[in-house]
């Protein structure tokens, strides 16, 4: 006799676990507990308690989907280990040919953002037009707002999926900027020992 | 000579350097767009190669690359000009240097986004449009019909009249307060026309008194008022009667 696969057994949750894998299975993007909950027409903590069990099912190693925290919600990806076999089959046409100068804009945007092309230029030194559009493109950034005043340039910020492609739970998985490259004090010092030589 | 000889290859221009010259100072290329670095890396690759020092072809590079350095910096912030020049030099370099710690940063956390992409390469997922969300029902609450039948009641009583009585004012002709009036001299020689008229609506004594200027134009009566808004008095033409005070303050069709 055909017995229902119990992912979950005799577990009281066992029913949502099934519906938010259902749930997991249909998205395009991320979801948050949020939307999920509501989705389910389910409580917040129960949901999340369900997504921990479903969590432990969907693992690298155990099973070929793996259930992951990203962009600021739940979502399936496929396990590494099949990520040979994934690329025979479908492209990675997002993040192939980020050219040095899309990654520093994409950097300058995902930590100053909301920014506008002027600010990305004046930092970089050099004209973001054509880097801004190509990141565009590629869904990597989007619009958000205007700066203030008439005729206020476009601001730009990162989207969920620069933290999906990037892996990040959110935008402050990012490393802190303090931890990166040198300090202004140092470069200034840098500056004033070469202007006294000069002078001596 | 060493700049002749300079061939570039960069990101927007690949050619030689009096080329690119040339081409800013017509203003067919924009310096902006032009990565400076890329060219002073040609040259001193250019410089290596041979065995001696041009001093002459570095004296020459070093101001041309100084002079596009300059205009690129004008294109890229001409706003801060004027501000930049009242800057201490001390102030200068804290600002110049608080600005290539900033682009350091990004340039680290650029190569920390690269060495990300490569260690998340294997990442495999679904992508595709957001999908669309199904339209959220209104749910009412349960509902007893006879109060939403006392409520369509309520509804259904038509308006109260507006009257539009005000909008079609009706004259009686003049004509007929000429006969009227005919009728009266008739009879009479004079009369009061504020007797005649008493009991009559605001229009009709109007009209009235337009019929008795009609009268009066066509030399058919006498008017006579004592002072203003005494009683007018009416005779018939060649038979005035009135007083001769009456008549010297005479309201006549003149003024009329």
């Amino acid at each position: 006799m055909d017995r229902p696969l119990r992912l979950i057994s005799a577990n009281p949750l066992d029913q949502l676990a099934r519906t938010l894998e259902a749930l997991l299975v249909v998205a395009s993007q991320p979801l948050a507990v949020e939307e999920l909950a509501r989705a389910a027409d389910d409580d917040a903590e129960r949901v999340e308690t369900a997504l921990g069990l479903l969590g432990e099912r969907y693992r690298e190693g155990r099973s070929g989907i793996v259930l992951e925290k990203v962009a600021g919600g739940y979502a399936f990806r496929a396990a590494r280990e099949a990520a040979e076999a994934c690329s025979r089959l479908v492209e990675h046409p997002l993040e192939r040919g980020l050219s040095q100068a899309s990654l520093e804009t994409l950097a300058i945007v995902a930590y100053l953002g909301p920014v506008s092309r002027p600010e990305i230029a004046r930092i970089r030194g050099v004209a973001a037009d054509s880097t801004v559009a190509s990141l565009l493109e590629r869904g990597l950034i989007g619009e958000a707002g205007r700066e203030s005043g008439p005729g206020g340039a476009v601001r730009y910020r990162t989207t969920p999926l620069f933290e999906r492609v990037f892996g990040l739970e959110s935008a402050a998985a990012l490393p802190r900027l303090d931890d990166l490259g040198a300090d202004e004090a140092e470069i200034r010092d840098r500056l004033v020992s070469i202007a006294e030589r000069r002078a001596g | 000579m060493l700049l002749r000889e300079l061939e570039l290859d960069l990101d927007a221009f690949e050619g030689p350097f009096d080329l690119l010259l040339t081409l800013v100072l017509r203003e067919e290329l924009e310096p902006a767009d032009v990565d400076m670095a890329a060219i002073v890396v040609a040259f001193v690759e250019r410089l290596l190669e041979r065995d001696e020092l041009d001093l002459e072809a570095c004296g020459e590079f070093l101001v041309l690359i100084s002079a596009l350095l300059e205009l690129k910096v004008r294109a890229l912030f001409p706003e801060e000009e004027a501000e930049l020049a009242d800057l201490e030099p001390e102030e200068a370099a804290a600002e110049l240097a608080r600005r290539l710690a900033e682009y350091r940063r990004m340039k680290e956390a650029a190569i920390w986004l690269a060495d990300r992409l490569v260690a998340e390469g294997d990442r495999f997922f679904r992508l595709g449009p957001a999908p669309l969300a199904p339209r959220s029902e209104r749910r009412l609450a349960p509902q007893e019909p006879a109060l939403l039948a006392d409520a369509l009641r309520a509804l259904a009583v038509p308006p109260p009249q507006v009257s539009i009585a005000h909008m079609a004012l009706r004259f009686p002709p003049v004509s007929q307060f000429l006969e009227r009036f005919r009728a009266v001299l008739r009879r009479r020689t004079r009369f009061d026309f504020d007797t005649e008229v008493e009991g009559l609506s605001r229009v009709e004594q109007a009209v009235a008194f337009m019929a008795l200027l009609e009268l009066r134009k066509q030399g058919e009566i006498a008017l006579a008022q004592a002072a203003p808004f005494a009683p007018i008095r009416v005779a018939r033409a060649g038979q005035e009667t009135v007083a001769e005070e009456e008549r010297t303050t005479a309201w006549t069709a003149r003024s009329a």
